[in-house]
């Protein structure tokens, strides 16, 4: 074999079939990597594979497309988007010097700014293979992302909650008994947003309308969303329900899309016809996007590039649209392509880092489910590493535990406990609105009243079903 | 076993159990009547307080095990034989090619397929005779044991009887059951397929919620064979005494099988029309937070 991706250590010669290879055998293990048969074989090729990438010059992604650019649009948006003038501060660089560069005091917030539209997310992957977690946590703490719509998200030192109130037979009073537990427990700045557990449309638009009224009988500076199919929105804008922010998983390859069944064009429509409904209040960042690595094998549509790469070019996908919000899931998928708390820990910084380095509103779903080797020790290390990475946002729901989708995420308690030990506060929007309804008692050190404030106790008063 | 002995009554109840000074109650956890949500828990501080802190535990504990603890093959077999289908044939015991939890869960692929000796069973099975199938019935541990072991028996009379009172399917050939450890769903298309089976329904212990670790799924796929994608079958979920009923769940199933082989075909485009309830496109059920 002929390559120019080799290496010599140790009197071994280390070869990588090409780009793609390189790029999967330099990740750190984990186990979808070797459900896809591309991890390295051992330690040692390993290390050998992220000496040979630190080599690497920079340029290097933007001639040599890791999936093929003439059947894949999302290779063609990374290079027809990629930004030469922004790319010039760095173009001289390896990857091993771009994490010396990204490191250095050079890489001030403003710095990383000017140069973001110059890295392809092959870039931000390759580098984050040779980073450390404290590396990775050290430079997302310099990219600031801020974006907004009844909100501002992202801004320094705070952190918003996804208020995440499923029921398993989306009965609306389950919902609102959920809603009403988190807003009392100061969760929801980055957005009310409901997996509806029948998809179609017409029970879209009921959760939306349920979300909706409560939004507007409150006056709480939120947004809401029901994550459910970009067409379905779509359809439910059409028909004059009242959608706030448009959801869709993605991935990072054309073919992981097509599985999930929307291109970029269906992408662009939905952001088009959001942005006309107007009904953001201090900013019009109308998507909502998740993704997690895993996805692209999930649905046979890899390529053979290993998983973290190709959820950093779901990134690219995602910076297209301007997002309000994008949610990696990061333990959601399983153990098969991520075993155990360690690889989460792992793949949630990873996403994390890559997501702010491409100037993404990156938040996280700190989660497991019941058959990885995790739980609420590892949730717990995660969330709080993500809360001093300065991640966007993260999911609250009541404790930890979601009855709709059967995994464990992160509580509304969880949330206050990194709000108190990281001094992080909420949206400036929000914070203002919980003072205002004595939802927090002292909203500097994050005091709870010992009584259920007096703007919702009259809601308890006459219950359905419950005789006054 | 001992942990099914426990019940979560903290979760259970509607009433709070705070014992000490430090904690505060929530008002609203009387909400709870709405929703199997952990609403209303209270706090210390903003902490949770020990007793949902360790009924937390607990409840992943149960989980864990639904997912760790082997299915007792033996109890499994003598249960579904002494259902005396089958002119007596007992069923098979069948292993995928993940040999251990470790390996089925890190490899989805392995657990997709027969292992040699198991594979071998079927086809001298088969070999032995002239026998063509309108259905074979696959019982796979999957995810959680648990609900196999707790469901597969109760559901599979139900069954069995509604089948016997169908019109339009009480001359249904059967295969033999299959008992299956360490498997997937799509082991199914594997044994359909070597059993000359026209239909194939899986039978297997779903991921394991918190709050449902019992959950058993039912799959059905037309044409079983290996390669078969996920989309080429139907699913109905949340098979246990707390959610969808073996009765309700029975029902689903033969409707399913009726409409497959009518229409030669299963998944996506078998759509469940069972129990259709439209909702109003200008429906607008009120909530207690709005008035």
């Amino acid at each position: 074999m002929n390559s120019k991706y080799q290496y010599s250590l140790g009197g071994y010669h280390y070869r990588f079939k090409d780009l793609g290879d390189l790029l999967a055998k330099a990740t750190p293990a984990r186990s979808g990597d070797r459900l896809a048969g591309v991890i390295a074989e051992s330690a040692v090729e390993r290390a050998a594979a992220q000496m040979t990438l630190a080599e690497l010059p920079l340029k290097t992604f933007l001639n040599e497309a890791v999936v093929p650019y003439e059947t894949d649009e999302v290779t063609r948006l990374i290079m027809d988007d990629h930004d030469a003038e922004a790319f010039s501060e760095i173009s001289h660089l390896t990857v091993g010097d771009f994490r010396n560069w990204l490191l250095s005091d050079k890489a001030t917030p403003e710095v990383l700014e000017r140069i973001r539209a110059g890295i392809t997310p092959e870039m931000a992957a390759a580098t984050s293979k040779i980073m450390r977690n404290q590396d990775l946590i050290m430079v997302a703490k310099k990219c600031q992302i801020t974006t907004a719509f009844r909100d501002t998200i992202g801004l320094p030192n705070r952190l918003a909650t996804r208020l995440q109130p499923n029921h398993p037979t989306d009965d609306v009073n389950g919902i609102a008994a959920s809603i009403l537990d988190g807003l009392l427990y100061g969760n929801g700045d980055a957005v009310i947003g409901i997996n509806p557990a029948t998809d179609n449309v017409s029970q879209a638009i009921k959760l939306m309308k349920l979300m909706d009224e409560v939004i507007q009988t409150y006056q709480i500076p939120t947004q809401s969303c029901v994550l459910t199919h970009v067409t379905n929105t779509i359809e439910a804008i059409e028909l004059g329900a009242p959608v706030d922010l448009v959801f869709q998983s993605i991935g990072g390859t054309e073919a992981t899309n097509t599985s999930f069944g929307f291109n970029l064009n269906t992408l662009a429509e939905a952001r088009e016809a959001a942005l006309s409904l107007n009904r953001g209040t201090v900013g019009n960042n109308v998507m909502y996007f998740e993704t997690g690595q895993g996805s692209s094998l999930s649905a046979d549509a890899h390529h053979g590039i290993d998983q973290q790469t190709c959820e950093a070019r779901a990134y690219a996908v995602a910076r297209k649209f301007s997002p309000l919000l994008v949610n990696t899931v990061v333990g959601f998928i399983g153990p098969e392509y991520l075993f155990d708390g360690k690889e989460i820990t792992r793949a949630g910084l990873e996403d994390h880092f890559c997501g702010k380095l491409l100037g993404l509103p990156m938040g996280c779903d700190v989660c497991y489910t019941n058959h990885a080797e995790a739980d609420q020790n590892d949730m717990d290390n995660l969330l709080t590493l993500l809360g001093v990475a300065g991640c966007s946002f993260v999911m609250g729901i009541p404790g930890s535990d979601d009855i709709m989708l059967n995994y464990q995420t992160t509580s509304f308690h969880d949330a206050l406990y990194v709000r108190r030990v990281l001094g992080l506060k909420p949206a400036p929007e929000f914070e203002k609105w919980l003072a205002d309804m004595a939802v927090f008692k002292d909203t500097e050190q994050f005091v709870l009243p010992d009584e259920m404030p007096a703007s919702f106790a009259h809601s308890l008063k006459s219950l359905p079903g419950e005789s006054a | 076993m001992k942990t099914e002995d426990f019940s979560i009554q903290s979760h259970a109840t509607s009433e709070p159990v705070s014992s000490s000074a430090e904690v505060i109650d929530n008002p609203w956890r009387k909400l709870r009547r709405f929703t199997d949500a952990r609403i209303g828990l209270g706090r210390t501080g903003v902490s949770l307080p020990t007793h949902e802190m360790l009924g937390f535990q607990l409840a992943h504990a149960q989980a864990k095990d639904a997912v760790h603890l082997p299915l007792d093959v033996s109890q499994l077999h003598s249960k579904l034989h002494a259902l005396q289908t089958f002119n007596g044939t007992p069923p098979f015991l069948l292993q995928s090619r993940a040999l251990d939890r470790f390996t089925y869960l890190q490899r989805p692929d392995m657990g997709r397929r027969l292992e040699a000796a198991s594979k071998n069973q079927l086809v001298t099975y088969s070999e032995s005779g002239k026998k063509e199938y309108d259905l074979a019935i696959a019982v796979v541990d999957g995810l959680s044991s648990k609900a196999v072991q707790q469901n597969v028996e109760p559901f599979m009379k139900t069954f069995l009887k509604n089948l016997a009172e169908d019109p339009a399917l009480n001359d249904l050939k059967l295969a033999p059951f299959s008992i299956v450890q360490q498997g997937r769903v799509a082991i199914g298309d594997e044994i359909g397929e070597l059993l000359k089976a026209e239909m194939v329904v899986v039978l297997i212990g779903e991921r394991p919620g918190l709050s449902s670790p019992d959950s058993l799924g039912l799959y059905l796929t037309w044409h079983p064979k290996v390669g078969r994608h996920d989309a080429e079958r139907n699913c109905i979920s949340n098979i246990r005494p707390a959610g969808l009923s073996y009765e309700e769940a029975s029902r689903k199933a033969l409707y399913l099988i009726r409409e497959s082989r009518r229409l030669k075909l299963s998944g996506v485009n078998l759509k469940d029309r069972s129990h259709e309830k439209t909702i109003s496109r200008d429906s607008n059920e009120k909530n207690f937070l709005i008035e």
